[in-house]
């Protein structure tokens, strides 16, 4: 403990015997419950490399993986990325879904206000995220723009890979449709956020 | 539980009077209590945040922390937890279990019987049991062997609902209370407690789920919030010990007194994890690197949260 900051103990460093420990502790001392299996504390190469290294890979590592990441987005097969930015607000209001709690497979949301602040009449809004106020006034609202944030919800680690920002669209979290409203939120000239 | 007393297979022990035995008052006051603070607290800093807005358009930051804080100050002011904790303390004192025994004999690492000070020294190593507890395991503890009831029945529902009260959850009330103003000191001398903080600090920074969230996607940066809820930077010592000598605490929006096993329970669950075991060694590792973090601090506990 440095300077009010936590140092990474000695301990942390590479130590069988506490790993072999840990992912004992990971096998018996959790549980499936409802839709939250026990698969889900197995981890794939982005949150393995962004534990290992506290969020901070190597650069190469860092572009091998966005390279990976970048590959595995589904991209609307209309080509459109415009949904309804009415539709886009609920969802980016409703924070269920995904949990042991929330029914499998039952329609979530993005939760987006818990990190973000977005239109400008909802103010409690979290600031993990940047502010999206004025988005599309800021950014535009071209095809290329529309089809980086659509990437973006649907796959931010593609964009920078030990973001905090789930995967949306990778982990089935929203749909397709769901994510096009999102983008219509964000972009759209007449959404109150670039109002 | 709720009770661990309460259950059927014990409430026929003659002697044990479990929930019986406490005032009427303390049960009937608490609802009206806590709604009285709900709406008080909401209507404060929609009415604090609402002047924000007109004020200037969008919410300036400024003014929206300025309404949380006030919200805070308020919060302060009365704390429905006494009530846990005096329903904690009869708990305590009161002979139940097929042991007919009270837990006046239970060791907290202070000796047995000693409550004062206790928790501001956990979770530590336990000679008898050879594992490092939180107070919640060693509750457990006491009450599997001095009032003899079978673990699985006292673990069953550890959590307070709406329609039962969780005994656990009040004798931590009682037990974190003896804690105000004491400095905490938890022990990292032994090789199990330093290998516990370890074991914490991995599962802290352990990336998993559907969503990729660790603890420190939400817990390990300064001045941030979900919503209007701020997060303290458990990865600081100053967060840590501002979080963690404000745990347990009675939740205003669920008009329920929280203890620290809930608290790291509903975390995971909106980590979108699998659920952890209740009171076992991930959880108590998980708290012993918060609760070391916040060494040196004055607890100041049960706290009051939104």
């Amino acid at each position: 403990m440095v300077g009010g900051v936590l140092a990474p103990t000695a301990l942390y460093a590479a130590d069988p015997a506490l790993d072999a420990r840990f992912k004992q502790l990971l096998q018996h001392d959790f549980r499936a419950r409802g839709g939250a299996g026990m698969d889900r504390l197995e981890q794939d190469s982005v949150q393995k490399i962004c534990t290992d290294t506290r969020d901070r890979p190597q650069p190469a590592q860092r572009e091998d993986l966005q390279k990976e990441q970048q590959a595995l987005i589904r991209w609307p097969a209309d080509g459109q990325f415009l949904g309804d930015w009415r539709a886009g607000e609920k969802v980016a209001q409703d924070g269920r879904g995904m949990t042991w709690a929330d029914l499998p497979g039952a329609a979530g949301g993005g939760g987006c206000y818990g990190c973000h602040q977005i239109s400008p009449q909802e103010i409690a809004f979290g600031t993990i995220g940047p502010s999206l106020l004025q988005l599309g006034r800021k950014r535009g609202n071209s095809l290329q723009m529309q089809r980086y944030v659509y990437g973006h919800i649907y796959n931010a680690k593609a964009y920078n890979v030990c973001s905090y920002m789930p995967r949306f669209g990778l982990s089935h979290a929203l749909s397709e449709q769901q994510i096009k409203d999102l983008v219509a939120l964000l972009l759209d000239p007449d959404s109150p956020v670039n109002r | 539980m709720a009770d661990v007393r309460g259950a059927p297979s014990t409430a026929a022990q003659p002697g044990a009077p479990g929930k019986k035995a406490l005032p009427a008052t303390l049960t009937t006051r608490a609802r009206p209590i806590a709604l009285a603070w709900a709406c008080a607290a909401v209507i404060l800093l929609w009415s604090g945040l609402d002047l924000a807005v007109a004020a200037g358009g969008a919410a300036a930051p400024d003014a929206i922390d300025a309404a949380i804080a006030r919200y805070h100050e308020m919060l302060d002011e009365g704390n429905p937890a006494e009530l846990d904790e005096q329903r904690g303390e009869q708990l305590w004192k009161t002979a139940a279990g097929p042991a007919h025994a009270t837990l006046e004999r239970c060791d907290l690492g202070r000796g047995p019987g000693v409550v004062k000070g206790a928790y501001a020294e956990l979770p530590r190593l336990f000679a008898d049991t050879g594992r490092v507890q939180d107070l919640e395991s060693r509750l457990i503890t006491c009450l599997t062997t001095l009032q003899g009831i079978p673990e699985s029945e006292v673990v069953a529902k550890p959590f307070s609902t709406d329609s039962a009260r969780s005994d656990i959850e009040a004798l931590v009330a009682y037990v974190a209370g003896q804690s105000r103003g004491v400095t905490m000191q938890v022990p990292l001398h032994d090789a199990k407690e330093k290998e516990a903080y370890a074991l914490g600090e991995r599962l802290f920074f352990y990336r998993a789920g559907p969503y990729d969230f660790s603890c420190a996607s939400c817990h390990s940066s300064s001045g941030s919030r979900i919503r209007l809820q701020d997060l303290p930077n458990l990865a600081t010592t100053a967060g840590a010990q501002r979080a963690y000598t404000s745990w347990p605490a009675y939740r205003v929006s669920q008009g329920l007194f929280r203890s620290f096993q809930w608290r790291l329970n509903d975390c995971f669950r909106q980590q979108r994890f699998p659920e952890p075991v209740y009171a076992s060694d991930a959880t108590i590792a998980l708290t012993m690197f918060i609760a070391a973090n916040a060494n040196g601090a004055r607890y100041n506990g049960p706290g009051i949260k939104r």
